[in-house]
């Protein structure tokens, strides 16, 4: 265990490389990937942080709109492109949202960044001709990744799940840099005792509205990730649905741990996989579970087994 | 812009004043609930929900719709007192986000099973005959469920505010809220006090759910966007404040009611506008003291 806490992204990095095969089919591996980097991003906020937002599906889904509509009405010639406008997108909305929601503390967070979420789900479903509306956002092309001196396709699922492995191994590189930072500590002193780290002269407001933009970007950046995998972007990446699939993946994993959003991403995807073979019902038992795991194990399977030294 | 009749006008006020009574016992029931024991109690869409199917179930059984309208709250509330005591309470001394996050679950879980009992197609539910005429109010043709919508939300606003102003037990609820450790001190035990005000809590969203299954139709997610707006209605209101509640909860239906008038798309996106101005006009809200249950 110790080997896995000094090196995180050195764990990460090799765990993943590999993992497409050990998963029964490629896709799930990747959406193993996009979860845990959406997973990751509320967990800066939530685990980290301390703030439990309910409404995490708005970056994701304007990460994924700006992605999809950059690429598929705006005629973006290359990948870049597209993820760089849906992570801006993101970014921008998690700084405005931010920023209204951070003017009240406590529980009021929580509601509020649901009631903005909503917002963006009702803007989504009646401004038809950008986002399709109901139907989705159709025909957002896979073009080929270009770098210096190579293109490579994407149409393949291995392809594709080593471009989104090289985005997320940046994006957890990126945010073991912000946990190790000042900024990383201060965060962990707004989540023990915001009032103390307010005397301690920090403007917490800021930093919590940083904290909130990072957080967005990264939840933005697996929104556009997924809009390329599906080449759609249904409605319900801004739907509540969505802003609860996070909240429970990374308390299934263990909030405020490293890779508990990858293993709650993990333990979610396969618990559908697998339940709604069985039933349609699958919701049901997953809401059970979650209610289990809040009541009886608040730690998550990673924070538990880890022996929950980062707290929670 | 659309010529607007002044008779169409009055009209749309008073579906907005019916719509308002809808989010004011919902929010008043929230707001009672995380009042004194800081729950957000995200499944009262969902025990919304439940009123207006077991309404269903009852006027189906017994053909009265009296009866249902009595016992169908009364169920949900006994249901809400079963889930504070087995699955809240432990809660109590957590996180705050903790009961949160436990009702989240439960709202999928009651969602799902609503699914699986009632099937995933909504069911009318229709207004006794009674009820179902149309009065003429002068400038319009005005269904009389709709006038009953708003004198019972009175007659249970007006008795709610008795109970809470004018009873010992009313007291002790405004004082736990206000200062639970003071009020424990003074011997009282404050874990049967939460016990009932969940209890009402939640027997006010049921008979919300009844009073709007006849107007909105029953179905498994009837409670999901409504609770949202509650939601609003509690943050631009103020929270822990009654007056708030009703006073918030009346602005958000005319809101809602008045822009579908003009432009029905941008209805449901109006609502989040008036919070985003109140929130920065006003963060504390309407009615709310600043700092207090944050």
């Amino acid at each position: 265990m110790s080997g896995i806490r000094a090196h995180p992204v050195a764990v990460f990095l090799a765990f993943f490389a590999v993992f497409p095969f050990l998963v029964p089919y490629k896709a799930l591996a990747t959406q193993v990937l996009i979860y845990g980097l959406f997973a990751l991003g509320f967990n800066l906020l939530y685990g980290y942080t301390g703030l439990l937002s309910f409404g995490h599906a708005a970056y994701f889904g304007l990460g994924a709109y700006g992605a999809g509509i950059a690429l598929a009405k705006l005629g973006v010639p290359s990948v870049w492109g597209g993820v760089a406008v849906g992570l801006a997108l993101a970014s921008a909305g998690g700084a405005v949202i931010g920023f209204l929601c951070l003017r009240r503390r406590g529980i009021y967070f929580a509601m509020l960044t649901l009631a903005f979420a909503q917002l963006l789900y009702f803007i989504g479903f009646h401004l038809a001709d950008l986002t399709g509306g109901d139907d989705g956002l159709r025909g957002i092309p896979l073009l080929p990744v270009r770098l210096p001196g190579v293109e490579i396709s994407l149409d393949t699922p291995v392809a594709f799940y080593y471009f989104t492995f090289a985005l997320v191994a940046l994006a957890v590189a990126a945010l073991k840099r912000i946990l190790d930072s000042p900024f990383g500590a201060v965060l962990g002193a707004i989540r023990e005792n915001s009032d103390r780290a307010a005397a301690c002269g920090y403007d917490i407001t800021r930093i919590k509205l940083l904290s909130f933009v990072f957080s967005s970007a990264f939840a933005g950046l697996a929104g556009a990730l997924e809009a390329l995998r599906l080449t759609v972007v249904p409605i319900e990446s801004l739907y509540w649905t969505t802003s609860g699939q996070v909240v429970m993946m990374t308390l299934l994993g263990g909030a405020g741990t490293f890779f508990g959003p990858f293993v709650g991403a993990a333990t979610f995807l396969v618990l559908e996989d697998r339940l709604s073979i069985v039933t349609e019902s699958w919701p049901l038992v997953i809401g059970l579970i979650f209610m289990a795991f809040v009541l009886f194990l608040p730690k998550g399977i990673w924070g538990t087994l880890s022996g929950g030294l980062y707290g929670r | 812009m659309v010529d607007i009749s002044l008779a169409t006008l009055l009209t749309q006020v008073f579906t907005g004043l019916v719509l308002g009574m809808i989010f004011v016992l919902l929010a008043v029931g929230l707001s009672l609930i995380f009042g004194l024991m800081t729950v957000v109690n995200f499944a009262h869409g969902s025990f919304f929900m439940l009123g207006a199917y077991f309404g269903f179930f009852l006027l189906g059984l017994t053909g009265n719709f009296w009866l249902s309208l009595v016992v169908a709250p009364l169920m949900v509330g006994v249901f809400g007192l079963i889930v504070e005591r087995l699955l809240v309470r432990p809660l109590y001394g957590r996180s705050v986000d903790d009961p949160l996050l436990l009702t989240f679950g439960l709202s999928l879980v009651l969602i799902e099973a609503a699914r699986l009992i009632w099937g995933k197609i909504g069911v009318t539910f229709d207004p006794p005959r009674e009820l179902a005429q149309a009065v003429n109010l002068g400038f319009t043709m005005f269904p009389v469920y709709r006038l009953f919508v708003i004198g019972v939300t009175g007659a249970v606003l007006l008795a709610l505010w008795f109970f809470l102003g004018r009873t010992d037990l009313g007291l002790i609820i405004r004082a736990g809220s206000r200062d639970p450790l003071m009020v424990r001190a003074l011997g009282i035990d404050l874990g049967r006090i939460r016990l009932l005000v969940f209890g009402i809590g939640t027997l006010l969203a049921g008979l919300a759910g009844v009073l709007a299954g006849p107007m909105r139709g029953v179905y498994a997610e009837m409670g999901v966007t409504i609770v949202i707006e509650s939601f609003v209605v509690i943050v631009v209101g103020g929270m822990g404040s009654l007056a708030g509640a009703v006073l918030a909860g009346v602005m958000i239906g005319e809101v809602v009611s008045l822009t579908t008038l003009v432009a029905p798309k941008l209805a449901e996106i109006m609502v989040f506008v008036v919070m985003a101005i109140v929130l920065l006009v006003r963060p504390s809200g309407l009615l709310g003291e600043a700092g207090l249950l944050e």
